[in-house]
């Protein structure tokens, strides 16, 4: 029983090494920006660049669109099909699976192609950039919500509501959006990770985004990407340690039924 | 004149029918219950007139207004869900505050009303629960509430009780009866549980595949069945094979022995002689009407009864006895005699079942 233990540590302390040797090899490396001495001269020099800023800033605000946009377009199909189409679930899945499968690359041609010219020559509007992201984030939305949405009874609740006399605008709103803040928060996390990123659309759309702003950093200087790095895993981690807090907090108030009697 | 009135209501899925030409007028304040098995339609019609489904054909009217059009927050229905379906991110006072907000109460009215339908549940200390805090027995008084609450003008219970254990079911189905003898609605009670529709209800309708077997109280019910369905759906039932010897004067020949019914019985050579097991006595006093004579076959202790499992030449029959603790009983193989009155007879012609009480 102990020698079991003693392997699962091993093996458990060995997966830890394959994650973090890296992390760390990186974060020393991003901290030798000044020779001769470890500081935090790189990530100065980091916060120092308004390019920074600017690129990061552009793509929060791109994020913050395509979540709005996806959260819009993905939440009501998803509450529709639980509720209305149940047979449409596997066409939708396989749809949420196309981003995977096609590359961003292949995405951006097309869209290039499409949208260059009339009739609807969105090429050069930020509109073209979110809804790709939009289709980019699909699988991440669809899938958060569609977990939130199993997690409860939404069929019983939203007729609970109607038989209270509740329209439709105030069973989402009152009754089912607040009990799946938790998808709802991941699924806000998942597409912004993606969209601070993201690299192709973004260059091949020719937007300042914060995605080829680092691209650019890698290739032309040695320890300011390091401090880079650093900083946007630490932000995915405060993301998903607030995603842990929320849920945990939440928790308890599931939908489960039953319980003791 | 009828409060709630289904008249020609059919619901298909596709090719399958699965509730017919269902007839129905539901007085103002009566307590009416769907029974069946699972898949009867009995939930389906429940559904149609909450306006969760929609009928296939026929009229629904609640207070005489026509309400198949109107949506399900339009119909003034309140409902109550096998599995609760409180809302997990309210405590139980916001749960019944619902309804009353939805419809515009003022705030002073709303926590006065809430505070009255805790009351009612006899939950007053559990109004800052959250639905995962409480038990089930818990949360389904507090969805009666809140179904309650805003006043509904008929309120539908949807298996309430079957997601419970046996002794909060039984106290919570007279804690129902109780409040709806209080509130006056006019209620419809959907269960696959015989005993909660024969002790709570004032009408119960029988539904078999779709169709309604009997409508009728519990006490025509139990003891006149319309068909041989009913008749073997409540209640157990012994089932013996008859020859009718003379139909006029009811007599039939069971395993050998003379039978009389209380009245005449249908034509035909064979026909199936019913009798509940709780109507049979066991070694009879010589006036009893009917005797067949046997052997034991079979004691099985029931708690407050004990069945009997007597053999009548090749056919089996159960009778029902009370226990007390100076009971008596013959060994298993001894020979016995059941007794019953004429009037226990239930005869089934033609597939209509005809009551001896009746004829």
């Amino acid at each position: 029983m102990r020698g079991r233990r003693g392997w699962s540590w091993f093996w458990m302390a060995l997966g830890a090494l394959y994650f973090f040797v890296p992390l760390l090899a990186t974060f020393l490396f991003s901290l030798h920006g000044k020779r001769g001495a470890l500081g935090f001269a790189a990530y100065h020099k980091v916060f120092a660049d308004p390019q920074f800023l600017q690129t990061f800033s552009f793509s929060l605000e791109m994020a913050v669109c395509t979540i709005i946009l996806g959260l819009a377009l993905f939440l009501p199909t998803v509450i529709w099909i639980h509720l209305r189409a149940p047979w449409a679930k596997p066409i939708v899945e396989i749809f949420s699976l196309l981003p995977f499968v096609i590359p961003p690359i292949v995405l951006v041609f097309g869209l290039i192609r499409l949208y260059s010219g009339p009739p609807i020559p969105l090429v050069q509007s930020r509109f073209l950039l979110v809804a790709g992201y939009v289709v980019l984030s699909f699988p991440y939305i669809y899938r958060s919500v569609d977990a939130g949405l199993r997690a409860m009874d939404l069929r019983g609740l939203s007729e609970a509501a109607q038989s209270l006399g509740a329209g439709w605008l105030t069973i989402m709103f009152k009754v089912i959006l607040p009990n799946m803040r938790v998808a709802l928060l991941s699924a806000t996390f998942l597409t912004f990770a993606i969209v601070i990123g993201e690299l192709t659309l973004a260059v091949m759309l020719a937007w300042p985004a914060f995605g080829p702003y680092m691209a650019l950093m890698g290739r032309d200087l040695a320890y300011e990407p390091a401090a880079l790095a650093i900083l946007s895993f630490m932000l995915t981690w405060g993301l998903i340690s607030v995603i842990q807090v929320v849920s945990r907090r939440v928790g308890g108030n599931g939908s489960s039924v039953g319980g003791a009697h | 004149m009828a409060f709630l009135e289904l008249s020609g209501v059919v619901k298909r899925f596709g090719r399958n029918v699965v509730v017919d030409d269902f007839e129905l007028a539901v007085a103002e304040g009566e307590f009416v219950s769907f029974l069946g098995g699972s898949g009867c339609g009995k939930t389906t019609t429940l559904r149609m007139i909450a306006g969760f489904e929609t009928p296939s054909a026929g009229s629904i009217r609640i207070g005489g207004t026509e309400v198949v059009p109107l949506a399900p927050n339009r119909r003034g229905v309140g409902m109550v869900f096998q599995n609760y379906a409180l809302f997990p991110n309210m405590t139980v006072r916001r749960n019944i505050a619902f309804g009353l907000r939805v419809a515009g109460w003022k705030p002073a009215d709303i926590t006065r009303r809430v505070e009255e339908m805790l009351a009612l549940i006899h939950m007053e200390e559990l109004g800052e629960r959250f639905p995962h805090q409480m038990s089930g027995g818990q949360q389904q008084r507090a969805s009666l509430a809140r179904a309650l609450a805003v006043r509904p003008r008929v309120l539908l219970l949807d298996e309430p009780l079957s997601a419970l254990d046996a002794k909060i079911r039984a106290s919570l189905r007279s804690e129902i009866r109780a409040i709806q003898r209080q509130t006056g609605i006019t209620t419809i009670y959907v269960t696959h549980d015989q005993e909660e529709a024969l002790s709570l209800s004032d009408r119960i309708v029988v539904m078999n595949a779709g169709r309604i077997e009997q409508v009728g109280t519990p006490f025509e019910i139990y003891n006149c069945p319309a068909t041989p369905f009913v008749a073997t759906f409540i209640g157990n039932l012994n089932l013996l094979e008859a020859e009718v010897a003379d139909a006029g004067l009811g007599l039939l020949t069971v395993a050998g022995q003379r039978v009389r019914a209380a009245g005449p019985v249908p034509d035909g050579s064979r026909v199936q002689l019913a009798l509940r097991p709780e109507m049979l006595t066991l070694d009879p006093a010589a006036e009893s009407a009917n005797c067949l004579a046997g052997t034991l076959a079979s004691v099985v202790f029931l708690g407050s009864i004990v069945r009997l499992g007597i053999t009548v030449g090749g056919l089996s029959v159960f009778l029902d006895q009370f226990n007390a603790p100076h009971l008596a009983l013959p060994e298993v193989g001894a020979p016995v005699t059941v007794g019953f009155p004429r009037e226990a007879c239930l005869v089934s012609g033609m597939g209509q079942m005809e009551s001896a009480s009746v004829a």
